[in-house]
C-alpha cells in the first residue's frame, strides 16, 4: 500500500509516454555513447596532437594547427576535396534522374520485367566496398586495362577523333562523363526501389479516369504521376546526398581514412573530416531548401 | 463454308481485325511499337552495364597466365583453368573466412532486427516530450560521416573502460566483434538509422484497432508489441534482416577499423590483393597472376551473396513495396 502512495498512479497518457521512452531508450544511450561522445572527442582531437602509449593516449592542445595543416600543408587534400565534391554535384542529379526513369520503366508491363528488376537491384547486393579499393590501388589491372576498364577506351577515342590538343580536352570530358555512367547506375538501386514502391501505390483509378477523359499517356504522366512523385524526390535527394557523402568507397573518405594512420596523423584526419561534414551539411541544406519549395504534401 | 464463318466466336473475329490493323500500322500502334523497342534497348543496355564487371571478372578468373599474353584471347579463355580459384581459396582461407563472416553477419543482423524493431516501434506508436527531437537525432546519426567519429571510436574501443567505469587502461576490444555488437545493440551501427526510419514508417501506418484490440484483451504495451505487432510485421522484418546482412557482408570500413586480425572475408580479400601486389620479390608469384587471382577472389567473395539473392530475390524486390515506406 505504501509503495502505491509513493508512486502516484500515472494517467494513461503518461503511461504511454513512459512506455515510448522505454522503447527508444537504447538508441538514446547508443547515440550518447557511440556518436555524441566520440563527436565531442573528435572536436577536441582536431584541436590537439595525439600520442599513443601502451597504457592509454595523451593529447596536447595545438589550436587550429591541424586545420591549417589540412588546408595548406597537405599536398593532396584540397585537390581531392574539390574533385570529389565536383564529381558529386554531377552524380547526385544524375542518380536521381536515372533512378526515376528506371523506376518508370520497371513499373510498365513488358516481357522479362521480373528479370530486369532482379538485374537492376543487383548493385545493392554486390556493392562490396573492398572491390572499389582493389580497383583503385590495383596498378597491375589498370596497366592491363582489364578489371577496371571503362565501357569505352580513351585511347580508341583519341584515335578516332585525332590526338590534337583541341579535341583532346573535349574527348577527355566526354569520356569522363561516359565512364561515370556505370557508377551512377550502380549507386541507384535503393532510389529505384523507393520510386518503384511509390509508383505502385498510385491508385489505377486515377489513370482510368484520365483515360476516359481522353488524356494521352504523356499527359497523364505529367499531370498524375509526376506530382505524386515529388515528395519521393525529397526522400531520395536526402538519401542520395547522405549515401554518396558517407559511402566509404568515395575517394575523399578513403583519403581521410588513410591519412589517419599516415602523413599528418589523427588530428589532421579529423580536421579534414570536419571540413567534409560541413560541406555535407551545406549541400544538404541547399538541396532541401530548393526542393521543399516545390513539394506540396497532400494532407 | 458460310455457316462456319458465322459460327466463329466473337473474340476470334476481333483478333482478325487486330491482325488487319497491325498490317496497316496505325500511327498509335507504330508509336507504342517504337517505345517498346526503345525500352528493350535501354533495359538491355543498362543491364549490360550492371553485369559488365561481373563478366570481365569471370572471364579473367578462368584464364591461365598464358592467356594474358595471348592477343587472340578477348573474352573466352583458351586455357580454361581453376588454378586461380585454388590459389585464392588457399590464401584467403576461404571456407573458414566464409563461415566466420556468415556467423558475424547473422548475429549482427539478428541483433539489428530486434533492436530496430523495438526502437522503431517506440518512435512509430508513442510520443512523449522530446521524442521528436530524439528521432531527429536518428536522422542525424545517418548524416555524420563515419570518418568524423572514426578515430575517437577506435580509441574508445581500444582502451575500453565502459566510459570511465573500468580502471585505466581498460580492455582492448579491437580484433573482436564486440564493438560492432555493442553498436548494433544500441541501433547506432552501419545505416541503422535507416532501418529505424523504415520500421517507424511502417508502424505509423498500422491501424490503431489492432493494438486497441490487444489492450481490450488485457495485454500490456510490451505484450501487444511482442504478440500482436511483431508477428504482423513479417515483410519489414525481412527487409531489415536482408539489408543488414548484406551491408555487413560488404562492409570494409568498420571491419578494417574494429576486426583487425580476424579471419573475415573483406579483410582476407584485402590482404590477398596486397600480398600479390607487393610480391615482385617472390619468384613463386608471376606478375600477371594478380589480376587473375584477385578476379577469382572477388567472384568467391560475392558467390554467397549471389546464392542468397537467387533464393530470396522476390523478397528483396517486393518487400520494400509492402513496407509502406512510401506513405
Amino acid at each position: 500500500m505504501k509503495a502505491r502512495r509513493l508512486l502516484p498512479r500515472l494517467s494513461l497518457h503518461s503511461q504511454r509516454a513512459l512506455m515510448g521512452f522505454a522503447f527508444t531508450i537504447p538508441f538514446a544511450v547508443g547515440f550518447a555513447l557511440f556518436l555524441l561522445y566520440p563527436f565531442v572527442q573528435s572536436v577536441m582531437l582536431s584541436l590537439s596532437e595525439l600520442s599513443l602509449s601502451p597504457d592509454g593516449f595523451t593529447t596536447t592542445y595545438v589550436g587550429l594547427r591541424n586545420y591549417h595543416h589540412a588546408l595548406f600543408v597537405d599536398p593532396q587534400f584540397r585537390r581531392v576535396f574539390v574533385e570529389t565534391l565536383g564529381g558529386m554535384l554531377i552524380d547526385i542529379p544524375a542518380i536521381l534522374m536515372f533512378s526515376f526513369f528506371a523506376a518508370t520503366i520497371l513499373n510498365q508491363k513488358f516481357r522479362g520485367r521480373l528479370l530486369a528488376r532482379v538485374v537492376f537491384f543487383l548493385p545493392v547486393i554486390l556493392g562490396a566496398e573492398v572491390f572499389v579499393q582493389i580497383d583503385q590501388t590495383h596498378y597491375m589491372s589498370q596497366a592491363l586495362g582489364m578489371a577496371s576498364k571503362g565501357i569505352v577506351d580513351i585511347e580508341h577515342m583519341k584515335v578516332i577523333f585525332g590526338n590534337t590538343t583541341a579535341t583532346k580536352s573535349a574527348v577527355e570530358f566526354l569520356m569522363d562523363s561516359i565512364n561515370r555512367i556505370p557508377q551512377i547506375i550502380q549507386a541507384s538501386g535503393i532510389q529505384i526501389l523507393v520510386f518503384l514502391a511509390a509508383l505502385q501505390s498510385i491508385p489505377p483509378s486515377l489513370y482510368e479516369a484520365a483515360d476516359v477523359e481522353g488524356a494521352t499517356g504523356w499527359e497523364s504522366f505529367w499531370k498524375i504521376t509526376f506530382p505524386l512523385m515529388v515528395p519521393m524526390f525529397m526522400v531520395n535527394i536526402v538519401y542520395t546526398i547522405i549515401d554518396t557523402f558517407t559511402s566509404p568507397s568515395n575517394r575523399l573518405m578513403m583519403y581521410i581514412k588513410s591519412s589517419a594512420w599516415a602523413r599528418g596523423g589523427y588530428g589532421v584526419s579529423v580536421a579534414m573530416s570536419w571540413f567534409y561534414f560541413l560541406a555535407l551539411l551545406l549541400i544538404l541544406g541547399v538541396a532541401v531548401a530548393l526542393v521543399s519549395r516545390g513539394v506540396h504534401y497532400e494532407s | 463454308m458460310r455457316a462456319s464463318v458465322e459460327l466463329q466466336p466473337l473474340a476470334k473475329i476481333r483478333g482478325m481485325g487486330m491482325r488487319i490493323a497491325r498490317h496497316r500500322l496505325h500511327p498509335a500502334r507504330l508509336g507504342s511499337l517504337a517505345w517498346a523497342t526503345f525500352r528493350a534497348v535501354l533495359v538491355i543496355g543498362i543491364s549490360f552495364v550492371i553485369v559488365f564487371p561481373l563478366l570481365v571478372r569471370s572471364s579473367l578468373a578462368f584464364r591461365a597466365v598464358e592467356d594474358m599474353m595471348d592477343m587472340t584471347v578477348n573474352w573466352v579463355p583458351r586455357n580454361l583453368t581453376l588454378v586461380n580459384f585454388q590459389i585464392a581459396m588457399k590464401h584467403m582461407d576461404y571456407l573458414k573466412s566464409v563461415a566466420i563472416t556468415t556467423l558475424i553477419c547473422l548475429l549482427l543482423a539478428a541483433i539489428e532486427v530486434a533492436m530496430c524493431m523495438v526502437i522503431g516501434y517506440g518512435f512509430g506508436r508513442f510520443s512523449y516530450p522530446g521524442s521528436q527531437l530524439l528521432f531527429g537525432l536518428v536522422i542525424l546519426s545517418l548524416m555524420i560521416p563515419p570518418s568524423v567519429v572514426m578515430v575517437p571510436l577506435f580509441l574508445n574501443f581500444r582502451y575500453f573502460t565502459i566510459f570511465g567505469l573500468l580502471k585505466e587502461p581498460g580492455l582492448n576490444l579491437i580484433g573482436t566483434s564486440w564493438p560492432l555488437i555493442l553498436m548494433s545493440l544500441t541501433g547506432t551501427a552501419k545505416k541503422n538509422g535507416l532501418f529505424i526510419y523504415i520500421v517507424r514508417q511502417y508502424f505509423k501506418g498500422v491501424a490503431n484497432e489492432l493494438e486497441e484490440a490487444a489492450y481490450v484483451d488485457g495485454a500490456s504495451p510490451l505484450r501487444a508489441f511482442v504478440s500482436v505487432m511483431v508477428p504482423n510485421a513479417g515483410p519489414i522484418l525481412m527487409v531489415v534482416f536482408l539489408f543488414s546482412f548484406v551491408w555487413h557482408w560488404n562492409d570494409l570500413f568498420y571491419s578494417d577499423l574494429f576486426l583487425k586480425g580476424m579471419k573475415v572475408l573483406p579483410l582476407a580479400l584485402q590482404s590477398l590483393t596486397e600480398r600479390f601486389a607487393y610480391s615482385w620479390a617472390d619468384p613463386n608469384i608471376d606478375g600477371s597472376h594478380i589480376t587473375l587471382v584477385s578476379s577469382a577472389a572477388m567472384l568467391l567473395y560475392i558467390v554467397p551473396l549471389l546464392i542468397l539473392y537467387a533464393v530470396l530475390q522476390r523478397h528483396f524486390v517486393e518487400s520494400i513495396e509492402k513496407t509502406g515506406i512510401v506513405g
